[in-house]
């Protein structure tokens, strides 16, 4: 932080220079880093998912007398919870466009269309667990059912934080603009959510499609 | 120290614009985007008609969409991820690569060994089963 004062008093004679351009001068090799660091970050966060999938590929057909996925998945829910995050995901590529092109509004505009698209992914999500529980199939039923819902419960958590992220940024945006950091945190953030689409992949596939074939 | 900041700044002049790009060396393009959505809903359609529409044997269709799921994987990757051989000097890559390695050994190790207990257990489990479906389910 006395850093940037002792960089700021030091333009000071400077008009030319904004304030994106001090925290380049500054910050030029961890600003890299971030990147570099984030994706090392999502690694990791790919290895938790893996425990989950490696949990539930073992748990996954112990029903204890109880329900099996056959009788429990919606696929058709499934499917449009699909559509929500595979469209929230080209819409956040439209928020990066826009940035890229210093388009404010648009970014913004593509950032709330993509927060309410991982919003109804939510909604519908809670809905299904909410529906499961209601009927008697909550986590505690069966060794299925608490893989079942760990591990789509902690993709939920993600997108949850996501959108969390989101809403940040979007007021973020609208304070300080497009400058150097908040271009770095819309790449982490783009990262962050494709990342989550692409888990989902794989949650589809594993247990809900395979769940559902006898 | 002034004097590393006062070369920064001479040098900003015409290295913010590079820098700037430096940083986010990655190029989101419409075209890139539009492909990867296409091809994303293409290989998720695919793999829920197979089923929903009960269209292969059960034994297919799950290899099938796995086939489906690992194209999408890299379909995401290439257009969503925007990665490459050369982002952030290689090393993204290879982080890649080591997740690849200690998830495949956490995948593979925990599905063999736990299969192998199962089967190991079966014979001698008849009595114990038994039991255990009138106590605590599913111990492992």
């Amino acid at each position: 932080m006395s850093e940037i004062n002792a960089t700021m008093n030091g333009a000071a004679g400077a008009p030319g220079i904004d304030a994106g351009a001090r925290y380049h001068v500054r910050d030029h090799h961890p600003e890299n880093g971030t990147m570099l660091g984030f994706w090392i970050y999502l690694m990791s966060d790919c290895l938790i998912f893996a425990s989950l999938f490696a949990t539930y590929a073992v748990l996954g057909r112990n029903y204890a007398g109880g329900p099996s996925g056959a009788e429990l998945f919606d696929l058709k829910l499934v499917g449009i919870n699909t559509a929500f995050l595979l469209v929230s995901s080209i819409t956040f590529g439209f928020a990066m466009i826009s940035a890229q092109a210093k388009n404010l509004a648009k970014t913004q505009l593509w950032l709330v269309v993509t927060g309410i698209l991982g919003a109804c992914f939510l909604g519908l999500e809670l809905y299904e667990f909410y529906h499961l529980i209601h009927e008697g199939a909550g986590p505690a039923r069966s060794a299925f059912l608490t893989a079942f819902f760990s591990l789509v419960g902690t993709h939920g958590l993600h997108v949850l934080f996501g959108i969390v992220w989101l809403i940040t940024l979007v007021v973020q945006l609208g304070k300080h603009g497009l400058n150097v950091e908040n271009m770095r945190r819309l790449s982490c953030l783009s990262l962050f959510w494709h990342f989550l689409d692409v888990v989902w992949i794989f949650v589809f596939t594993f247990v809900y499609l395979m769940g559902t074939l006898p | 120290m002034s004097e590393h900041h006062n070369h920064g700044h001479d040098d900003h002049g015409h290295g913010h614009g590079h820098g700037h790009h430096d940083a986010h060396a990655v190029h989101y393009s419409l075209k890139d985007y539009t492909i990867g959505f296409t091809l994303a809903v293409i290989l998720t359609v695919i793999p829920f008609w197979l089923v929903m529409g009960n269209i292969l044997d059960p034994g297919t269709t799950r290899f099938v969409i796995m086939g489906f799921a690992a194209v999408q994987l890299v379909v995401h990757m290439v257009y969503f991820l925007h990665m490459n051989s050369k982002s952030e000097g290689g090393w993204n890559m290879m982080a890649l690569i080591l997740t690849l390695v200690l998830l495949g050994i956490v995948l593979s190790g925990s599905i063999w060994v736990m299969y192998h207990m199962n089967v190991n257990m079966m014979p001698n489990m008849g009595e114990a089963t038994e039991a255990m479906k009138h106590g605590t389910h599913d111990m492992p």
